[in-house]
């Protein structure tokens, strides 16, 4: 285990992070002044981090594949964020939070952590609105709460639906600033293909320029990864086109472990593929949950009618009506966690009770609230998702059910990283959905925000210094050592490799392929026969792959299809990981369900003799297996039970 | 309601090589189209058709695909973001469109807008101009609690409805003179309405404006083709604001 060390700091909870604040080194002004650092993304992670770090006064380098730093996928967000600010004096605290989190997370996060997240949780709200983040508000000009699934208090602020935007407009404006005072260079429109070691140490990364595909080296005292989820491995995700895993993927063939790739997060209520023209899926804000009633046809002959467009669901007597969730999970009942729902929906869709002309939706009812509450109340509620819907799938929600269907989300697992947020690779830095560190096997709603601000802000600037105190006497990086020399060559070669496949067959047709295997067999249900399948499985497209991928267009220009193809070579990779780590963790927690590890119901049945630990997975060269540590998870300040929401 | 199949389409697209090479209109068919299909998606069948031909594919900048991070644009049959309203494209669907047409698209022409290949055009003016003053003066930590000040309802209200800008340039494209008034008067709204942003009002406004003069875009002459257009409608009303906020800085200097 020595390999692992985790650097959690001793004594009680509730002091441990101001104890490690108090003995961390500190960097002068003046040598901070000297040292750089690179940022790579800028969601809420990045760019919180890259603005904080440049009001410290150390030089950054911040880059993003899009066009602006502004369209991170932080952007579409919409729910809220949480604090344990107790504005609503009821009773919400630190240890409140931070036992949500843990449980919600099926206890596999660390506790640590999780601690200091809710601790300098109500710090986020306080920067946020002095930046002008234009929160909701009460009459009495007051920040207004909203409730979120799987907790008891109030704890949610939020800018209407729109929450992400708002929060990522706010660590953007922070950072144009210091872009504007010469502390930040930015890059936009550059992707980072590899980060570059000397000595063992993270000193830079290898970046095309999207535009003129150019391939630069940047060198630095420290790089910061913050480059999100890995969720398009399956093709359709909740995740922006552009999403990938390529940074966190380079970073782990050069040493930085992977943990429990094997955790993403299926959200439940997303518009169902309309057929297979289909590139993306499109959320529906959980919140809908509250007031609408989720439910298939009893009979199974209204289901095939249903399919076939024979049958309008207004048509369908209440008595013909199965409200599964209600039905399943009386006390929770439409309000159970993601994970729950999701599974309950696809295990009516298998039994052939789906709705739509694909029999792989369900419905989300608003009829009763309707009834019970008035048009006007829903409208006020719901109106701008309800217009979104009504876009995207020409059905009025206020007349007829809307359809829904669970889709990939958000990712749990990541890259492993200390208290520190440092890699396995020193200097090497992972923030935000990027890491593993906060949210175990599954995560609560209005936490991802949380966190990614809360290591950008408030974790990271501190502990990076401990780091830097002792590179001050590190010179500028020269990027012309031969360390940068090789990597340029190696990233070269494999755009140049990819490049002149010239097969027949397009990037979309194998990252399409790629998805199915992955939805199929390393989605919502998971048992070892489809597991060893799909590794089998997923070397066979990446055999193909690297035989018949075409690649229109030239090396020097703006060239998406390149892009993706990079980004889908490495989610085969990645999605070979993910299913071998699923296959190691036999049982089920949050949302890894393993169909060996289930209740007489089927219900999830967690094993916390054998699996109560993190999994680490280890580069071992192309081609060969990857070596699996085990950092044991200790809990001392809450007990495992069982989650049931019976 | 149920999705139907678009047979044919005509679609005709701006296509250029780079910012340095002159561009022109290219036509191809796309068929079996269905018009549950997002525009988007329209796009992807057309570009994978276009490799099987062994033909280079359109260039689109597109990415969240939800309507809320502004990258996507397109200015189809005339119109930033096309005919449907209040949505970006990604979230315009084929069932705007009938079997046979002929569907023009190209990319936002602006000066300050320069095309970079296709359909994309780059648009770090808009960073730009945000850089100039777009933010609140505030370093991490030391802040006063979030309750601190209480700020009314409306005036968060209005912020937010300011603040819902997602800087696609939609505006910029509509307008005859290719102004960014819009989409700076949104920002300085949007921090004018609450206590943190009034602190700098002034030179913000100023700032901001001398930026967007400087990177060359054109003058406001109220034809309100931006407010029209506009993805998220985000109202005139903050151009009012803007020059308002504009002339007492001009006027206390």
């Amino acid at each position: 285990m020595s390999i692992l060390d985790s650097k959690i700091p001793e004594g009680p909870l509730a002091e441990k992070w101001n104890k490690h604040k108090a003995a961390i080194k500190v960097v002068s002004p003046a040598n901070k002044r000297k040292l750089e650092i690179i940022v790579v993304g800028t969601g809420l992670g990045g760019a919180s981090a890259a603005a904080s770090l440049a009001e410290l006064g150390y030089k950054v380098k911040a880059f993003c594949y899009q066009d602006s730093p502004r369209r991170a996928h932080s952007i579409a967000a919409q729910g809220g964020i949480n604090a344990a600010k107790n504005y609503q004096n009821d009773n919400d605290s630190v240890f409140r939070l931070f036992y949500d989190t843990i449980k919600g997370g099926d206890y596999r996060a660390r506790e640590a952590n999780v601690y200091r997240l809710a601790e300098v949780s109500p710090n986020i709200i306080d920067q946020c609105v002095a930046q002008g983040v234009p929160f909701g508000r009460e009459y009495g000009g007051l920040l207004d709460n909203r409730s979120f699934g799987g907790v008891l208090v109030s704890r949610t602020f939020y800018a209407r639906g729109q929450t992400g935007q708002q929060l990522l407009i706010g660590a953007y404006q922070a950072l144009n600033r210091q872009i504007a005072k010469g502390n930040v260079e930015m890059y936009s429109r550059h992707e980072m293909l590899d980060v570059v070691k000397i000595d063992g140490k993270a000193r830079g990364i290898i970046a095309r320029d999207l535009v003129t595909g150019e391939i630069k080296r940047y060198g630095a005292h420290a790089v910061v990864v913050a480059t999100g989820g890995y969720g398009n491995v399956f093709f359709l995700s909740t995740n922006a086109m552009g999403s990938n895993g390529s940074a966190a993927w380079q970073c782990y063939k050069k040493g930085a472990f992977m943990s429990n790739p094997c955790f993403v997060q299926i959200h439940p209520t997303c518009i169902p593929v309309h057929g297979d023209q289909q590139s993306k899926l499109t959320l529906m804000s959980e919140s809908l949950r509250n007031d609408g009633r989720v439910w298939v046809p009893k009979k199974k002959e209204d289901a095939v009618k249903l399919q076939k467009g024979e049958l309008h669901p207004n048509d369908i007597a209440d008595e013909d009506r199965d409200f599964y969730l209600e039905r399943r999970y009386p006390s929770y009942g439409n309000l159970v966690p993601r994970d729950v729902a999701s599974r309950a929906a696809k295990e009516r869709c298998d039994a052939g009770f789906g709705v739509n002309s694909e029999g792989k939706a369900v419905f989300l009812d608003f009829k009763y609230a309707i009834e019970r509450l008035g048009k006007s109340v829903i409208e006020a509620r719901y109106g701008n998702l309800f217009q979104m819907y009504e876009k995207i799938t020409d059905v009025d929600p206020y007349k007829a059910p809307m359809m829904i269907y669970p889709a990939i989300h958000y990712s749990m697992g990541g890259t492993w990283v200390d208290y520190n947020l440092m890699t396995s690779v020193p200097g090497l830095y992972s923030i935000g959905e990027a890491n593993f560190s906060d949210h175990g096997a599954n995560r609560l709603g209005a936490s991802a925000l949380m966190q990614g601000l809360a290591d950008g802000y408030f974790i990271l600037p501190y502990t990076i210094g401990d780091y830097l105190a002792d590179e001050i006497m590190t010179p500028k990086v020269d990027v012309s050592a031969p360390e940068f020399a090789e990597a340029e060559k190696e990233v070269t070669a494999r755009i140049e490799k990819l490049y002149n496949i010239k097969g027949t067959k397009s990037v979309d047709y194998f990252h399409k392929k790629l998805g199915h295997v992955m939805w199929d067999y390393v989605g919502m249900s998971r048992n070892a026969e489809g597991l060893k399948k799909a590794i089998e499985m997923i070397k066979e497209i990446r055999e193909e792959f690297w035989k018949d991928v075409r690649i229109p267009g030239e090396l020097d220009n703006l060239n998406p299809e390149l892009e993706k193809a990079g980004r889908v070579a490495d989610f085969f990779d990645i999605g070979e990981l993910m299913a071998r780590d699923a296959l190691d963790r036999n049982e089920s927690c949050g949302g890894h369900f393993r169909e060996e590890s289930a209740t007489e119901e089927g219900e999830a049945k967690r094993n916390d003799e054998k699996f109560t630990y993190v999994s680490c997975w280890e580069y071992k060269g192309e081609g060969a297996e990857p070596a699996l540590h085990k950092e044991d998870l200790v809990f001392e300040n809450v007990k495992l039970t069982q989650r049931s929401y019976k | 309601m149920a999705d139907k199949i678009l047979k044919e389409l005509k679609i005709k697209v701006w296509r250029q090589k780079n910012a340095k090479s002159k561009g022109k209109f290219e036509t191809y068919i796309i068929n079996d189209i269905s018009t549950g299909s997002s525009f988007l998606e329209m796009m992807d069948i057309l570009n994978n058709d276009l490799i099987e031909k062994g033909i280079d594919p359109i260039a689109f900048d597109h990415d969240c695909r939800e309507g809320i991070c502004g990258t996507c644009s397109l200015y189809i049959n005339g119109r930033p973001h096309g005919p449907d309203t209040e949505v970006t494209t990604c979230q315009l669907h084929m069932r705007k469109f009938k079997d046979g047409e002929t569907i023009i698209i190209e990319p936002w022409r602006a000066r300050a807008f320069p095309v970079i290949k296709d359909l994309v055009v780059d648009r770090t003016a808009f960073d730009k101009i945000l850089q100039a003053g777009g933010f609140v003066s505030v370093n991490t930590g030391g802040v006063p609690d979030a309750n601190a000040i209480p700020v009314s309802r409306d005036d968060a209200e209005e912020a937010m409805d300011a603040a819902a800008c997602i800087g696609c340039g939609a505006c910029v494209a509509a307008c005859k003179n290719s102004s960014a008034m819009l989409f700076v008067s949104a920002k300085v709204s949007h921090l004018a309405n609450l206590p943190q942003g009034k602190v700098e009002a002034k030179s913000r406004a100023l700032n901001m404006v001398s930026k967007m003069d400087e990177l060359g875009f054109g003058g406001c002459t109220n034809t309100r083709a931006c407010e029209v257009e506009c993805p998220k409608s985000i109202s005139i009303m903050n151009i009012a604001r803007l020059n308002r906020e504009y002339l007492k800085s001009r006027l206390s200097r």
